[in-house]
């Protein structure tokens, strides 16, 4: 496991192309410079999370625990097809029509 | 008639109750105010006239039938736009929204429309909940109506502007981070963030879903209550909903109005002062103990040492849960879409449309949440920040040991220039210092006006625990019964 506060994060822009690349953001070069420096601040920041000794200490996902919350197995009108279809940005034959998926032969 | 726009809500719902004036007469006015202001203050990014107006209409006929009123019935209200609201644009600050046009009302929607307010229309905010200062959203400025140079905090910037212009009594906010208390600081009202599940989040466009909830802004901490108690309570449509009665915000907001505190401990947070906040704003605060001692409250000193590592925490689980919440735009079935020529994939489609519909500030955050989701740095960076998280609300609970309700400066420093933070973001997130442990241990905590440094508001933040929501109405009440409000010395707008 990486320690955040003996080696402070360092993005370099290689890094930040990656990360836009899994969070599907077709980021411009200028944003890569841009962000390379501003993110390597934030983590560097952020980073103090790992002066704080709790090896012991259970994490907190929700500050309020409740757990197994089910609705009744009834059923329930649902939205109509054509109210949600109104929203997309593409439509066809009563579906969401996308772009294709399996990419062509280059 | 007076001006029906400087009325409190507490106020103009007996107007209307008594027929002082209708409904309609009191929405006229504010849309008059908007139609009016709203140019220069730039707090609302659609107004909904005819819906305002048909609503207040329906009000004024429920009245002549001789029905009983609703606490609020007629008193006009702005939306912060990551509320959805059925058939009105809902952008959350967004051009990946732009024009979207929600199918469903937000479980909130609906009690407020249920209960008789009118929804006047929505209000700008920093891009999906994110920010300090409202600059983040993609659509426009919203200007600080006490100085039309700064900001009006963030991200429920255009709710806070528009109850501080008097263009609506009443707004919703929603406080991730401090997204209602900060704005509420730093333009002169009250805000309150809620215990975490004590209002629904659904149909709340997601920012970050352990620590969204929404609230109240309004002029008075009565109406704060008042607003609270019309949209709070069990939703079996959100699975983090308590189930677990209202706390009672309207009655302990009119016991505190009695100005009596003898016996209410309250803790002085050390952690939460001296350097980094400004000199004016300390000041208020010391003169905010002393009011409250002045009631009766003993004033104690307690230490929360984990409190310093709350911005840390927050920067990792906020941006963390945002990158998940924010995969939901990916162009298929809602908002923009860009790039679908027949010469992209379906994956290049969703890169290109979230490159182009997300702004800097998002980007920064959701990559972030990326890194620190990332195998290899999960147990690091979050999973640190949730053993953080546990950590601060230990403190919490040893402090509310010693003391019924803590207190500290809502925020180190008065509004700032529009401009001033927007290439920084630590510097921006630093605005959040006092505000993040609440958010982070799920406790209710209000923020209420303390006075003026340089002419600009300075804001009182009191938490109580979880659970205790009506402590927070009741020691704001009977320090606003105490100190008096500062909004009637708003300088007058040049428009």
């Amino acid at each position: 496991m990486p320690d955040a506060t003996e080696s402070p994060a360092r993005i370099s822009r290689d890094e930040v192309a990656h990360l836009a690349h899994l969070a599907r953001l077709a980021v411009t070069d200028e944003e890569l410079d841009l962000f390379a420096g501003q993110l390597d601040v934030i983590l560097g920041s952020v980073a103090r999370v790992s002066e704080v000794a709790a090896a012991d200490i259970p994490p907190t996902s929700h500050a309020v625990p409740l757990t197994n919350v089910f609705r009744a197995d009834a059923v329930r009108p649902s939205l109509d097809r054509a109210t949600v279809l109104a929203g997309a940005p593409s439509v066809e034959d009563d579906k969401f029509r996308v772009p294709r998926i399996l990419a062509e032969e280059a | 008639m007076s001006d029906l726009t400087r009325l409190s809500a507490a106020e103009t719902a007996a107007t209307v109750a008594s027929g002082a004036a209708s409904a309609v007469e009191v929405t006229e006015a504010h849309l008059d105010r908007i139609g009016t202001v709203d140019a220069t203050v730039g707090a609302f990014l659609y107004v909904d006239a005819e819906g305002a107006l048909a609503a207040a209409r329906a009000v004024d006929a429920q009245r002549a039938a001789g029905a009983e009123l609703a606490p609020l019935a007629g008193v006009p209200l702005a939306m912060k736009d990551v509320v959805v609201t059925e058939g009105l644009p809902t952008t959350a600050g967004s051009k990946i929204l732009e024009g979207w046009r929600p199918p469903y009302d937000a479980t909130i929607t609906t009690r407020i429309k249920d209960a008789g307010i009118v929804i006047l229309g929505k209000t700008n905010m920093d891009e999906f909940a994110m920010g300090s200062s409202t600059e983040n959203s993609a659509y426009q400025l919203t200007r600080n109506p006490w100085d039309l140079t700064r900001i009006p905090g963030g991200s429920s910037g255009g709710s806070s502007a528009a109850v501080a212009a008097f263009e609506a009594p009443l707004s919703i906010g929603t406080d991730t981070g401090g997204s209602i208390r900060q704005p509420a600081a730093v333009t002169g009202i009250v805000g309150f963030k809620p215990t975490y599940g004590a209002v629904s989040r659904r149909g709340l466009i997601a920012f970050s879903s352990s620590l969204d909830q929404a609230g109240p802004f309004a002029r008075t901490v009565l109406d704060a209550a008042l607003l609270f108690e019309a949209i709070a309570g069990h939703d079996p449509g959100d699975s983090t909903s308590i189930p677990q009665p209202v706390a009672p915000a309207v009655a302990a907001a009119r016991e505190g109005a009695r100005g009596e505190l003898t016996g209410l401990r309250v803790g002085i947070v050390g952690e939460l002062g001296g350097t980094g906040y400004q000199p004016g704003v300390l000041a208020r605060f010391d003169e905010a103990v002393q009011t409250l001692r002045g009631l009766g409250a003993t004033v104690v000193e307690v230490s929360c040492p984990h409190f310093e590592y709350a911005l840390a925490a927050y920067y990792l689980i906020a941006p963390s849960e945002a990158s998940s919440n924010l995969a939901r735009f990916d162009s298929v079935r809602y908002g923009l879409r860009v790039g679908d020529d027949g010469k992209h994939s379906l994956e290049e489609v969703m890169s290109l449309t979230r490159e182009a519909g997300f702004g800097p500030e998002v980007k920064r955050r959701i990559m972030i949440g990326t890194y620190a989701l990332s195998s290899g740095y999960y147990d690091a960076y979050y999973g640190q920040a949730q053993k953080v998280r546990t950590l601060i609300s230990r403190d919490f609970a040893a402090a509310f040991g010693q003391a019924d309700v803590l207190i500290s400066p809502t925020s180190p420093i008065v509004a700032f220039e529009l401009g001033e933070k927007i290439d920084d973001p630590m510097a921006m997130y630093a605005n959040d210092l006092c505000t993040l442990p609440a958010s982070l241990a799920g406790s209710p905590a209000i923020s209420v006006p303390c006075g003026l440094s340089d002419g600009l508001p300075v804001g009182l933040q009191i938490m109580a625990p979880t659970l205790a929501d009506e402590r927070c109405f009741r020691v704001g009440a009977a320090f606003e019964a105490a100190y008096g409000t500062i909004i009637n010395s708003i300088p007058e707008l040049t428009l």
